[in-house]
């Protein structure tokens, strides 16, 4: 998104007449500090911004932070509540919650960025070959689409899901392969209305192949909406593995996930609350910032929200 | 109007047949097959005997044939019978239904009374207090996972408090309405919480688009009561959106019924279908999620044609 300049994304709202001296007055702005403008107004956008970039780093440091290991048993200590040695308490076997929390959030995360990133991928070359190609293409694509999103979601995950001991890689393939579907109707709209602007006919006729199109000049103007929906896409797919490991079709233990952490902690809720309530605030805090974080960029990056 | 329904309705047909293959192919996919839940029992199972299942099952045609035979059957009505219990797919799911629909029903109408007039609340009163607790409470619902939101409510109302019970439809013994209302309060919110937070901002939005417009600032202009501009004019053509959207959302219900159900031991369709897959039922599983698909195909349908009965602006065609 960084020095595309094209009308799509560079014809702002247009400025009142009486304005224009003040606009030429002001120095030029890139597309990367026109959206940083817009997006920094969103507060709970930036907050949630800053509380990810923390969390992401106790996660993925959690090998450095964390106080504990996360398979470090503890029989002398089990099912201890939250106190200043364990601050989350610890589980069964005494291993400490808040570690095994740290190190979750690391698979937990993972899936979330990757499994998005794979759909918004898959999402975006179906929706822009569509798009782009129309016809008989667009038309058996489209119809495709239909029918994967008329077929309930969860329970085709949760089948695909309990044929194999689910790994990391297997969760983020099959999460990705459901969910592109809204990012590739999304990209084949922008596309479609894209595809006839004077600069996509420029670029024909200077002899550019419809690959170079595509990538360089279609896809970049619909980066707005790809990178939104990818962004709300991770805490989709965060609380989608956590409720595949709830149900015990997950990541299996004992690598901790936030999802596996819940998954038998319904039967000994009553007796040891903290092992529920923190993994459930870990993916509730995580997701309502990526959610927040999702509107900043929804602002930041419309053409139609003014800057100034 | 007829003949759009009709033609929306033909079209349904080559979107089912395309819904079938592809659940027929990832149900089908599973390593092992039906007997893998023979094999489990520990006992030992002769090749001829396993050879035979199969074969009884048509477990060893193509798996078009199959499809096929599949296919045939479902077009006269006839979804199979479960591997488990040998009783056709239909009277099974039919058998745990009414618990689903009750549950469905409940968390709508929770919804719906909450939802809507919060929206309408926010847009009247836009950045009051309770419009900022609506708002927040909405992105609080959309970043919840359910079964978490459900685990708390059992913690604190079951566990902690003893006001409800922690989960079943009804206690044995004890078949009153009470009983049974008590039983449905948790699962019923649960299910709601996301149709809630949805439902009201996208109620509001819509009505704050409605407010600017000509025609309420006419019926002011007219001396019509305040009151009556905003519910009669302006909710009228607000709500047009927002009934679209209440229509096109049953299709998430199902994916919410499977994990609400798991979590309250609710005895409707989506435990079922946990226990299809456990059991590797074919039939079963396919009967539920088909079911679950043709749900939301025609909700599709009735979300279109509810939106241009009411929005004469939309045209047929």
């Amino acid at each position: 998104m960084t020095d595309v300049t094209s009308p799509a994304s560079a014809s702002p709202a247009p400025n009142p007449a009486g304005n224009a001296t003040a606009v030429q007055l002001r120095p030029p702005r890139t597309q990367t500090q026109i959206v940083w403008t817009k997006f920094k107004r969103h507060r709970a956008a930036v907050v949630s911004g800053i509380v990810l970039i923390i969390l992401a780093i106790l996660c993925f440091g959690a090998p450095w932070i964390a106080p504990y290991s996360f398979d470090e048993i503890d029989l002398r200590n089990t099912r201890q509540p939250p106190s200043p040695a364990h601050l989350m308490g610890t589980d069964d076997l005494g291993r400490d919650q808040f570690t095994r929390l740290l190190y979750g959030g690391r698979i937990s995360l993972t899936v979330g960025i990757c499994a998005a990133l794979f759909s918004t991928i898959i999402g975006a070359l179906i929706g822009a070959i569509a798009g782009f190609y129309g016809g008989i293409v667009d038309n058996a694509s489209m119809r495709f689409t239909e029918v994967i999103i008329a077929i309930p979601t969860l329970p085709l995950l949760i089948i695909i899901s309990s044929y194999t001991k689910a790994s990391v890689v297997v969760i983020i393939v099959v999460i990705g392969i459901l969910s592109w579907m809204s990012t590739a109707r999304i990209v084949r709209a922008s596309v479609h209305s894209t595809k006839r602007q004077d600069f996509v006919l420029g670029a024909r006729s200077i002899g550019c192949r419809n690959h170079t199109i595509i990538f360089r000049h279609i896809i970049p103007n619909v980066m707005g909406p790809i990178l939104v929906g990818a962004t709300l896409g991770v805490g989709a797919a965060i609380i989608v593995e956590s409720s595949l490991s709830f149900l015990g079709l997950g990541i299996s233990p004992p690598t901790p996930t936030w999802g596996n952490m819940l998954q038998d902690s319904q039967a000994t809720m009553a007796s040891k609350p903290w092992l529920t309530i923190f993994p459930g605030l870990a993916i509730l805090i995580t997701v309502l910032c990526i959610n927040f974080l999702g509107e900043g960029l929804h602002d930041g990056l419309d053409p139609t929200v003014s800057s100034n | 109007m007829g003949r759009y329904i009709i033609r929306r309705v033909l079209q349904m047909i080559p979107l089912f047949i395309g819904i079938s293959i592809v659940i027929f192919i990832v149900i089908q996919a599973a390593p092992g097959g039906p007997e893998t839940t023979l094999l489990a029992t520990g006992r030992f199972v002769s090749p001829e005997i396993l050879e035979a299942y199969r074969t009884r099952l048509g477990l060893d045609q193509p798996i078009y044939v199959q499809y096929f035979r599949w296919l045939t059957t479902a077009l006269s009505g006839d979804l199979g019978y479960s591997y488990k219990s040998a009783q056709p797919v239909l009277q099974v799911i039919a058998e745990r239904l009414p618990a689903t629909i009750e549950l469905m029903l409940a968390a709508y109408l929770l919804a719906a009374t909450i939802a809507l007039p919060l929206g309408v609340y926010s847009a009247i009163h836009k950045y009051s207090p309770l419009d900022y607790a609506g708002t927040g409470l909405s992105f609080l619902g959309i970043a919840m996972p359910v079964f978490w939101f459900g685990l708390i409510l059992q913690l604190v109302f079951a566990v902690q408090l003893g006001w409800l019970p922690s989960s079943g439809r009804e206690t044995v013994g004890n078949t009153g309405f009470i009983d049974q209302l008590k039983h449905l309060i948790m699962p019923a919110t649960v299910l709601s919480l996301l149709y809630i937070a949805g439902w009201s901002r996208y109620m509001r939005s819509s009505f704050l688009g409605v407010i600017n417009s000509d025609y309420v600032r006419t019926a002011r202009a007219k001396g019509l009561h305040e009151r009556r501009v905003m519910l009669v004019h302006g909710l009228k053509n607000a709500a047009i959106p927002v009934v679209t959207i209440i229509a096109l959302d049953v299709a998430g219900l199902f994916s919410g019924a499977v994990i609400t159900e798991t979590i309250f031991a609710w005895p409707g369709i989506g435990r079922l279908f946990i226990q299809a897959m456990y059991d590797r039922d074919y039939p079963l599983l396919m009967g539920i999620i088909m079911m679950g698909s043709i749900m939301v195909v025609v909700f599709n349908l009735f979300a279109d044609i509810i939106n241009a009965w009411l929005d004469p602006r939309v045209s047929y065609d």
